[in-house]
């Protein structure tokens, strides 16, 4: 089936089938930075934004984005870039396989949350699994980031 | 006054990596690759009487089915450790038999993940489904053997048994044990449970071949030890080593889960027999039940103090589960005792002995630790429940008895891992600061034991470790660093950066020594067609081994750019003066470092300045810290809030202060998990139930409040800098500290990881009505 | 997942008809649940687009559409400023914001999940169910007779009549199912009970409720023997998050203090 999406603001028209998932699509159209953790919603490393809000690809149809909008880190690489300034400062990355999806949720909460503590910001990046950063470094450039401008 | 290292660098692949820029294994697959995926088997134990596989043929799209009667019958290990092994060749790329649930039974190949799937439903198996050993207590000399075949053997001696289940065994004593305890005023008994953790890297295990246009086989691989996996792939499948190539791109963590090989020999086969490429990546549940664990044990302690507080007496026996193959099943025993015993170096006698045993369970294997955060769990407990008996303070216990500067202890010359240690005496250790100032980060004083707050309590609870850096004499790393035009160098390595931040390290310590910047150290890891030979990420040996050989490297170069210098100048080398932008001579006259690179790749006498070295470490010495957990526990449900975590660490120079933190605190993290969330449950019939991020709880960011990590000023005259190790150091102490805080709360001593909110309050309620 | 073909009905109707004309066809909403649980689907069928994503509120009830999210549901002002907001809080504590932009009401009910926070949350708030065949049906009803005709749930409506309300999850972390849910409610003259994953599926206390009920002002022993008569209503199990006995100390904990923090904020 034919599918027409806006991926970072370009207009797509992804030929899949109906049972594909959005993660699956996304990779085989060489949105290679969104990527597959896990098998069953539980990680939140393929997150993608669709109409701005985080979800999780790997559990999305592609058939049911018809219309809507995609982003993936592709699509915000200033804020990702801003984002990675302040990571490196604090030494929070270390493999990144799932800094692209933080940076698009994080990018998310921004415009979700007005200025949230550090509390609402653990809440609202729970789903955000890491296991090589202990979390805290990453918290502490977010919220750098989140002070900017 | 060093301007390089032991500065804040950010990583020098952070931005690009966060940005989303392809650097993964899958990232660089063939679009047009065949997916290749396993049947796996269902029973814990079962020979396979036959395969049915001719209507899975003849589905479209099927390129081949791969069953044990295809492949070369090699006996070889999938460790992932240098060259001979100490693991036992145990392992068939397929054989007839499997050995728990998730076993490899066949593999297909076909044009899509789900041809795949639909191929190995139509696939029948028939097994002859065999009564497995599931307890791990019952395996040695059970009339079940797991592993009759002929053909496997043990590489050196490392006591392999497999008629009696035993796939290695150990034993050393200093002093005379029994008669020493018999004579201690106070001695405690205890034994210790430890369970098998998983690695929960984010990103799968992944690996992609196609055949290059020298017909050569290309791997990209998601691992940890690409040279290790080139030679095993060559030696199991018996494809020449210089016919593979082994790429490892960007890697999504390791935590030793990625030392071994998992996919590669099935693709090499397939694209190897095929001439196409192919790919393979672990699903989650793959991940959790067919890659390996941390291999859990029993350990039975004894300890023995006279009565003012003198540690006199460490009896420390191991049974140790390997699962169904025996990869690091010798390496990782011996690491309980010989990264854990020596904390305690003034005993009178020490024994350390026990078993590594095969059960049907998913195989154990390296992970970050590697044996010293069971050891130490098991120690640091009962370390705290002699100080109990004693009515001693634990922290002035351990001031008394622990390891200090200039110190040794006789276990360095007797344990290696596999053969004969090192000696070696503590020319760094800084335990005493590190147990001083941890006390005070946590107010250990105000807070021990408890403070009763109503409805919850608060406490503290400590426990020390020390780890290695690198295996002596075995771990080999070296490094080229190349000159180019315009003044910029490249740095070739070996080593392999999984996400721990090694080739931001690995510059730092070259650019420090050619006084340049970072942004003039161009790191390239790892290739093994293009890359200087190591041993790979393990043994917390990247900092140290290869960090010494990078450190050597830049000092040939640097004396190689000095008689270009001295020869431009026309002078000796000794007049040269170099700050890492310009050369001068005694006449001041003077050379850029660009204008002489430019010189001489493009006008006069050309040539390319190239060096490699090697380093290979004469000892092995351990990072030591001190942890301390403050939390508080819910009385009437056990819950659990992680107030902080305060770590001490003495790991040398800090190359990178902010990576190293990141690496204890990463490291707690998962110590933590361990010690608490990650519980392991197998069902009645072998199959693991844990197997997915749904069953298996790894810490969230909730779950974590506050880290404190600091490190104290140390300077191992023997590393790059005045680096030891810090990769591994950080797990080691939170099961024990954690235990040890929930005693101090509550009065209850658990022994059995994790120590799970349910346990706490189990075991309160029956202290109660006791 | 194997599909055969993805429809978007234009009306309610259509869906309906496309529901019914085969068992292999299936409702999709969040898509989040059947992910995890089918392998495949002769037609999947999209409720987007058929005006079930609002959450219209009045004085007594507020009215939650079929399709609307779990974090709409988490952020909505009428049902924050609801019995303390227990639904919005059940809702907060389920996984990640990712799950929660996606999985909806409508696909939690349905699914009939045992340990679904969000069960007992309704339980308390005297939920009813609109169909579009059955029509009205209450949730506590819904949950104990299990219905097999296909039917498509439209909407879920929940009171307001409850002043004071109480949830609490308790789980090894916040990304997993919990060891065991309550939630509680008061309206001016009774109380409501409900306890979910025991692990069995979320029920009401109704004789212990009824038991409160009758005091105006609550003392420990009240409130214990309320405890000890919810536990004799509540079936209560173990699997492999966590064993009976650890559950039926968790509910005692939680009853008491929940029933003391609700009796507080009447009181
Ligand atoms: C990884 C994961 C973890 C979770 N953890 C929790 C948890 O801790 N606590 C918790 O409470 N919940 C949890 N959930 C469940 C989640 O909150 C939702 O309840 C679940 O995803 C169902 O919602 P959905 O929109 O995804 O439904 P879908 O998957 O789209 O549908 C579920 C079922 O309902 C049917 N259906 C959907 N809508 C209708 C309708 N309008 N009429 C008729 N039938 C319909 C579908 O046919 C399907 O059978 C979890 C879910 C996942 C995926």
């Amino acid at each position: 089936m034919l599918v027409n999406v806006i991926v970072n603001q370009e207009t797509k028209t992804f030929v899949c089938e109906p049972g594909d998932y959005l993660l699956d699509t996304l990779r085989a159209y060489n949105y290679l930075s969104v990527r597959r953790g896990c098998d069953n919603t539980s990680c939140g490393v393929c997150t993608v934004l669709l109409n701005g809000k985080p979800v999780p690809s790997c559990s999305v149809l592609t058939a049911s984005v018809e219309g809507k909008s995609i982003i993936t880190v592709e699509g915000i690489q200033a804020e990702a870039e801003k984002l990675g300034r302040h990571f490196g400062d604090e030494g929070a990355d270390q493999c990144g396989y799932c800094n692209p999806s933080l940076a698009l949720t994080v990018y998310a909460m921004k415009n979700d949350l007005f200025q949230p503590t550090e509390a609402e910001v653990r809440e609202y990046l729970v789903g955000n699994l890491c296991r090589c950063t202990g979390y805290i470094q990453q918290e502490r450039a977010i919220m750098k980031y989140l002070g900017d401008e | 006054m060093m301007k390089v290292v032991n500065h804040k660098i950010p990583s020098v692949d952070g931005l690009g990596v966060m940005k989303g820029r392809h650097a993964f294994t899958d990232d660089f697959s063939d679009k047009h690759s065949l997916f290749i995926k396993v049947l796996r088997s269902p029973h814990a134990y079962a020979r396979i009487v036959s395969i049915d596989c001719e209507a899975a043929k003849q589905l479209p799209g099927v390129e081949m089915v791969i069953t044990h009667n295809d492949v070369p019958r090699i006996p070889f290990t999938r460790a992932g450790q240098g060259y001979p092994e100490p693991s036992p060749h145990d392992k068939f790329v397929l054989d007839e038999y499997v050995r728990y649930v998730g076993d490899e039974v066949l593999a297909v190949a076909a044009d899509s993940p789900e041809t795949c799937d639909k191929a190995l439903e139509l696939i029948q198996v028939q097994y002859q489904v065999l009564t497995p050993i599931l307890n791990f207590e019952e395996a040695v000399d059970n009339e079940i053997i797991l592993h009759p075949e002929p053909e496997i053997h043990e590489m050196f001696p490392i006591g392999f048994e497999p008629k009696r289940n035993i796939a290695a065994s150990y034993e050393m004593h200093v002093g005379d044990i029994e008669n020493v305890l018999k004579k201690s005023d106070v001695v405690i008994e205890e034994t210790f449970f430890t369970q098998a953790q998983a690695h929960a890297m984010m990103e799968p295990h992944t690996v992609n071949a196609r055949i290059d246009y020298q017909e050569r086989l290309i791997l990209y691989s998601a691992t940890q030890t690409p040279y290790h996996v080139r030679r095993i792939i060559s030696q199991g499948l018996g494809i020449p080593l210089s016919k593979i190539r082994v790429i490892k791109p960007r890697v999504g963590g390791g935590f030793g889960g990625k030392q071994a090989i998992h996919g590669e020999m099935l693709v090499s086969l397939v694209t190897y027999k095929t001439g196409k490429p192919s790919k393979m990546i672990y699903t989650r549940k793959e991940v959790f039940e067919s890659s390996y664990t941390r291999h859990p044990m029993r350990m039975d302690v004894r300890l023995g103090a006279t009565k003012d507080g003198i540690l006199e007496a460490i009896d420390f026996k191991v049974l140790s589960d390997t699962g169904a193959y025996g990869e690091h099943a010798l390496t990782v025993f011996m690491v309980v005792g010989s990264k854990v015993l020596p904390l305690y170096n003034k005993v009178k006698s020490v024994r350390f002995y026990g078993d590594v045993v095969y059960t049907n369970h998913t195989p154990a294997g390296a992970f970050r630790g590697y044996g010293a955060i069971q050891g130490n769990f098991g120690l640091e407990s009962a370390i705290d429940m002699l100080c109990e008996k004693l009515g001693m303070d634990p922290i002035e216990f351990r001031q008394k008895n622990m390891m200090k500067e200039t110190e040794t202890s006789p276990i360095f010359a007797i344990m290696g891992e596999g053969t004969e240690g090192t000696a070696m005496d503590m020319d760094t250790c800084k335990l005493e600061e590190c147990v001083e100032t941890g006390a005070r980060l946590i107010d250990w004083y105000k807070k021990y034991p408890r403070i009763d707050m109503g409805d919850k309590v608060k406490s503290v609870g400590m426990a020390i470790a020390m780890q290695g850096s690198g295996i002596p004499f075995i771990d080999m790393g070296s490094a080229t660093i190349k000159l180019n035009d315009d003044g910029f160098y490249n740095l070739l390595i070996g080593a392999t950066d999984i996400g721990q931040g090694s080739d931001t390290v690995l510059a730092q310590i070259a650019a420090e020594e050619l006084m340049t910047t970072i942004d003039k150290m161009i790191v390239y890891s790892s290739d093994t067609d293009l890359t200087p030979f190591d041993v790979g990420a393990y043994a917390s040996s990247t900092t140290y081994v290869s960090g010494n050989a990078v450190w050597k490297a830049a000092k040939q170069m640097k004396a190689a750019l000095i008689k270009e210098a001295a020869r431009i100048l026309k002078t000796t080398e000794e007049q040269i003066e170099f700050d890492g932008v310009t050369f001068q001579n005694e006449k001041e006259e003077s050379i850029s470092l660009v204008d002489l690179s430019n010189q001489i790749t493009y006008s006069e006498d050309q040539k390319q300045l190239s060096v490699t070295s090697s380093y290979v470490g004469h000892k092995s010495p351990p990072p030591f810290m001190a942890g301390f957990i403050e939390i508080d526990i819910d009385k009437e449900t056990g819950e659990i809030d992680i107030v902080d975590y305060v770590s001490v660490v003495d790991c040398g120079t800090t190359i990178n202060p902010k990576l190293a933190e990141g690496q204890v605190n990463g490291a707690i993290v998962q110590g933590l998990g361990m010690a608490i969330f990650e519980d392991v449950k197998y069902s009645q019939t072998g199959k693991l139930i844990s197997n997915s991020f749904l069953n298996y709880k790894i810490p969230t960011r909730l779950d974590i409040n506050k880290l404190t990590t600091v490190f104290v000023d140390s300077y191992e005259e023997s590393g790059p800098f005045g680096a030891k190790s810090v990769g591994e150091i950080g797990i080691d102490t939170p099961p024990a500290a954690f235990a040890n805080a929930v005693y101090n709360a509550l009065g209850i001593r658990i022994k059995e990881l994790p120590i799970t909110p349910e346990k706490i309050l189990l075991a309160l309620k029956e202290k109660e009505t006791n | 997942m194997f599909v055969a073909e993805y429809v978007r009905p234009k009306n309610v109707e259509e869906a309906y008809q496309a529901l019914i004309k085969d068992k292999k066809n299936l409702i999709i909403a969040g898509g989040a649940w059947m992910k995890l649980t089918k392998k495949s689907a002769s037609k999947l069928i999209s409720l987007e687009g058929l005006d079930l994503n609002k959450i219209v509120a009045t004085e007594e009830m507020i009215e939650i559409g079929s399709m609307v999210t779990l974090r709409e549901i988490e952020t909505n002002e009428n049902i924050l400023n609801t019995c303390s907001g227990i639904l919005s809080l059940a809702c907060h504590n389920i996984m990640g914001i990712n799950i929660r932009n996606i999985a909806t009401i409508g696909g939690s009910v349905m699914a009939r999940l045992a340990f679904s926070d969000i069960y007992p949350a309704l339980l308390v708030l005297d939920a009813s169910l609109v169909f579009y065949k059955s029509g009205e049906v209450s949730f506590a009803d819904f949950l104990s007779h299990p219905n097999h005709d296909p039917d498509l749930l439209l909407g879920i409506r929940i009171s307001r009549k409850a002043e004071a309300g109480y949830f609490r999850k308790v789980a090894i972390t916040a990304l997993d199912f919990a060891i065991v849910n309550l939630a509680l409610s008061k309206t001016a003259d009774s109380w409501r009970i409900a306890v979910g994953a025991t692990p069995f599926i979320a029920s009401l206390a109704i004789e212990a409720a009824n038991y409160l009920d009758q005091y105006k002002e609550l003392n420990d022993e009240i409130i214990q023997t309320a405890v000890n008569m919810a536990l004799d209503e509540i079936k209560v199990s173990k699997n492999q998050r966590g064993s009976k006995e650890y559950r039926i100390e968790l509910i005692k904990t939680y009853l008491k203090r929940g029933i003391r923090s609700v009796s507080e904020h009447v009181g």
